[in-house]
């Protein structure tokens, strides 16, 4: 337990003495959801209609963008090799290394969406399925783009690359997170779906650790 | 059992067989597609509703099956590769992904031929369609990773990996696009694997160029896989007697 506690307090104290990390992201976020009423026209009933899918997709490309700064400095300074070296118990600290990079990358991105959801004239019945989707569906996107990141990081050119690989596994997130707003839009129950999201949440958090310390190895290795 | 197991994976051994196979495989693969792709493009009766343009079927069908049955025998072999540590393993592995991918690629390529007269678009985001872009774009993820590689051996364990993250993900991404696509447009009543409504003279030698397709896809893997154990065993002393006895006949290898 305090092997957890012990990693996110240094996971939180160095993104917070970095803010750039942090909000980079969310202006990315910002600044890409704007881009869509200027490209595609200010109509509000299309706005509306497309307003779910622009936050997901947008949501989804700044969870991957952020995901840089995960592993990198630690792989560049060589802390990453003494974190796999140490003897305590590896998954954890895994799972706190990212809960803490969502808690920072993921977690203002669902408060925020509403906002820029209303801007998108979203209708107010969606915007509890959005933010219970994206609270859901975000950390799945950050543990799988941490996969994607520990493949690449000891590689120079891995900017282009980590979007080719992760980008084909998120698109189950994305179907089920628009999925769900529509469905509530229809009145359709949304219990089922957020259900699914949930049971891909679990099987990530169970399943995705594993992969990034495999991947960390070789990559550590290299 | 376990004895044929691990000569398999001694690549001298499958360098060995493969070689004698491959006569036998050629013969049985030419035969198949040659007969099947005959009597189904020139002989078998047109359909009342599709007219001549069904047989792309005849290529398209067993193209889609290889493809994804050629992504689940990558994925077998980074397994037995993460596992086992056996390098013919990683060898197929390798083999598999453009293999798999131009399947693939074929595989949505005469699918929009086909849609045009059928269906009157090149496209249509359909359950299978997109899932099969979807798997299109895995193969070149783990093609794109394992070329971003320096390292020979890091490159085949990174490569295992992701084939493994994405063959967990593989039935997901098929549900969540099928439930998907039911939510926007309902279900394609349009289904090829419909075989109750066609008559034996059309699925029989669809069969002929199904097993054809297949014949053709383990040379294609065999031999890439064949290159690869030359390269990268080039150092050792039973390569070495091969290439110098294909350059002292002055042939190609045998």
């Amino acid at each position: 337990m305090s092997i957890i506690k012990a990693t996110l307090r240094r996971e939180l104290l160095i993104a917070f003495r970095s803010p750039g990390d942090i909000i980079n992201p969310l202006m990315f976020f910002v600044i890409a959801v704007s881009l869509f009423p200027l490209g595609v026209g200010a109509d509000q009933a299309f706005l509306s209609e497309i307003a779910p899918g622009v936050v997901w997709v947008t949501a989804l490309l700044a969870v991957m963008l952020s995901m840089d700064s995960l592993f990198r400095a630690d792989y560049e300074d060589g802390s990453l090799e003494q974190l796999l070296l140490s003897p305590q118990p590896l998954y954890f600290i895994i799972l706190a290394k990212v809960s803490s990079h969502w808690l920072v990358s993921g977690l203002p991105l669902v408060i925020l969406a509403p906002v820029f959801a209303s801007m998108l004239a979203l209708p107010e019945g969606g915007m509890f399925p959005l933010v219970a989707g994206l609270l859901i569906g975000t950390p799945i996107l950050t543990l799988l783009g941490a996969v994607g990141m520990a493949l690449t990081v000891g590689l120079s050119r891995s900017g282009l690359l980590l979007s080719v690989l992760i980008l084909p596994l998120y698109i189950p997130v994305l179907v089920f997170g628009t999925g769900i707003v529509n469905s509530a839009l229809n009145s359709i129950d949304i219990s089922g779906l957020l259900a699914l999201l949930g049971a891909m949440l679990v099987l990530a958090l169970c399943l995705a650790p594993l992969a990034i310390i495999a991947a960390l190895r070789i990559s550590v290795s290299l | 059992m376990w004895q044929w197991f691990f000569k398999l994976s001694s690549p001298k051994w499958f360098y060995t067989i493969s070689g004698q196979l491959m006569p036998w495989l050629a013969t049985l693969t030419t035969l198949l597609l040659g007969v099947g792709l005959v009597w189904g493009l020139a002989f078998t009766p047109p359909d009342y509703q599709m007219g001549e343009n069904y047989r792309i079927a005849y290529i398209h069908v067993p193209s889609a099956a290889i493809a994804m049955g050629c992504y689940y025998m990558m994925a077998c072999m980074a397994a037995a590769f993460l596992i086992w540590r056996i390098k013919m393993a990683d060898m197929i592995a390798k083999a598999c992904a453009p293999v798999g991918m131009t399947f693939t690629a074929l595989a949505l390529f005469t699918g929009s031929v086909w849609g045009i007269p059928t269906w009157g678009t090149w496209w249509i985001w359909d359950a299978r369609l997109t899932s099969t872009l979807i798997m299109l774009f895995l193969f070149i993820g783990v093609m794109a990773l394992r070329s971003a590689y320096d390292s020979e051996a890091a490159g085949a364990k990174a490569t295992a990996v992701l084939t493994l993250v994405g063959v967990v993900n593989v039935p997901i991404i098929t549900y969540s696009v099928k439930w998907w696509n039911t939510l926007h447009q309902g279900a394609s009543s349009l289904s090829l694997s419909n075989t109750a409504a066609n008559p034996p003279q059309i699925w029989v030698p669809a069969f002929f160029v199904g097993f054809g397709l297949l014949g053709f896809y383990l040379i294609a893997i065999i031999l890439r896989t064949r290159n690869e154990i030359l390269m990268r065993e080039r150092r050792t002393e039973w390569v070495d007697e091969i290439l110098s006895a294909s350059k002292s006949k002055g042939q190609g290898l045998s």
